[in-house]
């Protein structure tokens, strides 16, 4: 066989995806698909001439033939207990390989008028609210990744809260990856809405029990309407030699309040694209992220807070913690738009180097166009401090457990911001097993 | 001998500070080393817990029969030394409790101990914290955190109780301590002091010492230890101020 590149093993992708369609071509969602393969195929794999893509080279991909498959496998409860947080009462959601899987899903508690459904029933109902965001909050425009997800779209998770409901117990969804074919190739497409005044939290948990090689292109759109709350968590623990591409976009009506935890420690490429929206007045939106990464890994997190209207209040703080020869990467935008009187916008990254090879490439952005607003951002990159380990060992505490307690102790301001104990607990036995 | 220092020479960037001391510490004994400013009192004290900055020249450190300057900062501990800080370092995220469960359960798994439960733990940090009328709600802060000056020395005395070790160092204790925090901390040292364990006392003013009481006094000197006595030194010194230690020396050698 002839080496092909990304572009054209996509091609073949393609095909074979249509094929395998049957009578679901004729479906208005085909023609969309069809629309978004023409403009993906305008676009080119991005290179690190590409300023989004400086410190991130996925010409790797050209090397790898990475293949969609549409065998739907069903697993024992077993693989999934070791994801689930202890004592957690919650809504479980697993798709496998991309797929929903309705033996691994269990629903509680779920209010009147509240849909909780695969992406590919929610197609097929065509669901007016599908109809009207999907692909509109995450455009594919001059995105390459998201356009070659939009191209595939056929699963994910849809939930849709209407106006006025408070969802308890948060609603997990574990990505669960585990596939007999090599180089899979995974596209979730998620929607949340969020009606107005409503309530929820919504985990995406990214989980693989395997050492296998395949990559995860997710696509989250949400929706937060008036007064709404949304508390997101995304979790990526990947096979360490995946590769995954999540982008999430959020907009964000007035008074909304958006809050989103990122915890990576899988996939040995991972890149996150996070793009949340004021398209109202009064919005609050937080943006927190722990990765921690070692050996080959590479973690890259774009955000981008889009300020485009007045008296919304943006945090983000980005902490990470790198080992080996990981590489890590931290572009944060903040754009304060001329409207966007009022602003309160603060932004740090900061990140603890544990060996002399890891490298952090850290680079906050502030746009500011508007005069009125508070804004500040800052980057630190450094060691563990030595005044502390010293104090600490002094007291009989070794090495390790002083490394260990530092590590604890430099994640727990983004771990305690976390709402639910039982997922606090869950990060806490992460980071004890690996750095105890 | 608990400690035995044998002309002990010590460097930082090629400038020498400590130019030859010798010092003798028995069980049972109280040591105050006192000093002007820039005397390698502090030095002294942070060569014996291990801090690596230092470059030793010549000479031994002796401790309970082990070489001390073999010993790793945290077996020293393990050993039954303690340095209470001069400025004790703020650790954010990590609680006073958490530190010293983990201090305890370290230095218990060194000596072939079983850790201590939560319950036995818990009694003992309740019982020591009162010692320094430490309120119990700093065993969940954090290490030093937002503490005033008085609060960070009797947290590290708190920690001498719970830790109860063969020789403490103090460095400058009493630095910064009002009367009554003075007080609370020389109440601490003076109930956990016995034949078992002995203390050093690393102090620029006499002041302390009217609360522990030294069995001797060294006054340490551009390196050296130029005196040594009884309490009633100390007395001397207070009266007669540093420049009189620094006129005799400078007689000595010219």
């Amino acid at each position: 066989m002839n080496k092909m590149n990304f572009k054209e093993i996509a091609l073949n992708n393609f095909l074979e995806f249509e094929r395998n369609l049957n009578g679901e071509k004729d479906l208005p969602i085909h023609s969309f698909r069809k629309k978004s393969f023409e403009y993906f195929n305008t676009l080119d794999l991005p290179t690190i001439k590409n300023e989004e893509w400086k410190y991130t080279n996925v010409s790797f991909l050209n090397n790898e033939y990475f293949k969609i498959s549409n065998q739907k496998l069903d697993f024992s409860f077993d693989h999934i207990q070791k994801f689930l947080f202890d004592n957690l009462e919650h809504s479980l959601i697993t798709l496998v390989n991309g797929f929903f899987n309705k033996n691994l899903s269990k629903l509680l508690d779920i209010p009147k008028g509240v849909e909780i459904i695969s992406l590919a029933e929610a197609l097929k109902l065509n669901h007016p609210i599908v109809e009207k965001y999907l692909g509109k909050i995450s455009d594919n425009k001059d995105n390459f990744f998201t356009s070659l997800n939009t191209s595939f779209i056929n699963d994910g998770v849809f939930i849709y809260i209407p106006d006025g409901k408070i969802i308890e117990d948060p609603i997990h969804i574990i990505f669960y990856q585990n596939s007999i074919q090599e180089n899979n190739l995974v596209q979730p497409r998620n929607l949340f809405f969020i009606g107005k005044n409503s309530q929820v939290s919504i985990i995406e948990h990214y989980v693989s029990d395997t050492d296998t090689k395949y990559f995860t292109n997710s696509v989250t759109e949400i929706f937060v309407d008036e007064n709404g709350i949304l508390d997101h968590i995304r979790l990526q623990e990947e096979s360490l030699q995946a590769v995954h591409i999540g982008r999430m976009d959020v907009n964000q009506e007035r008074y909304s309040n958006f809050s989103s935890h990122l915890i990576s420690t899988g996939a040995k490429f991972s890149r996150n694209e996070f793009n949340t929206r004021f398209i109202g007045q009064g919005g609050e939106s937080t943006l927190n992220g722990l990765f921690m990464i070692d050996g080959e890994q590479l973690f890259d997190a774009h955000t981008l807070i889009d300020h485009a209207q007045p008296n919304c209040n943006s945090h983000e703080h980005y902490k990470g913690i790198l080992q080996g020869n990981s590489r890590g990467v931290f572009n944060g935008k903040v754009m304060v738009r001329p409207d966007a009187q009022k602003t309160n916008a603060f932004q740090e990254n900061n990140t603890i180097l544990l060996s002399e090879s890891a490298t952090m490439n850290s680079k906050p952005q502030l746009e500011i166009f508007a005069d009125d607003v508070k804004c500040s951002h800052g980057a630190t990159v450094g060691k563990l401090n030595e005044e502390a380990m010293f104090y600490l060992k002094t007291r009989g505490i070794g090495q390790e457990a002083a490394t260990a307690m530092l590590i604890h102790a430099f994640a727990s301001d983004v771990i305690t911001s976390i709402k639910i104990e039982a997922l606090r607990d869950y990060l806490e036995k992460i980071i004890t097993r690996k750095f105890n | 001998m608990l400690l035995e220092i044998k002309n002990l020479h010590a460097s930082i960037n090629g400038n020498e500070i400590l130019k030859g001391i010798d010092l003798k510490v028995d069980f049972g004994e109280v040591h105050a080393i006192m000093g002007p400013n820039g005397s390698g009192k502090s030095t002294l004290a942070s060569i014996l817990a291990g801090r690596e900055d230092y470059e030793i020249t010549e000479g031994e450190i002796w401790y309970n029969g082990k070489n001390l300057l073999e010993l790793a900062p945290e077996d020293r501990a393990r050993e039954g030394l303690f340095l209470a800080f001069q400025y004790p370092v703020e650790i954010p995220g990590v609680s006073n409790t958490n530190l010293l469960k983990t201090a305890v359960n370290e230095i218990r798994k060194y000596r072939g101990e079983e850790e201590l439960d939560a319950i036995e733990f818990l009694q003992l940090l309740k019982e020591k914290s009162k010692l320094v009328n430490l309120d119990e709600k700093f065993l969940s802060r954090s290490v030093n955190e937002g503490f005033s000056g008085g609060e960070k020395k009797r947290n590290e005395i708190f920690q001498m109780a719970v830790l109860n070790p063969k020789l403490a160092i103090l460095d400058e204790t009493d630095s910064g301590l009002d009367i009554d925090a003075l007080r609370i901390v020389a109440n601490g040292v003076n109930t956990l002091r016995s034949n078992e364990n002995a203390i050093v006392v690393v102090t620029h003013y006499q002041r302390l010492l009217n609360y522990i009481i030294p069995d001797y006094v060294h006054v340490l000197y551009q390196g050296k230890i130029v005196k040594s006595g009884s309490k009633e030194l100390a007395l001397e010194l207070e009266e007669k101020g540093y420049d009189w230690i620094k006129n005799q020396t400078e007689e000595v050698s010219a």
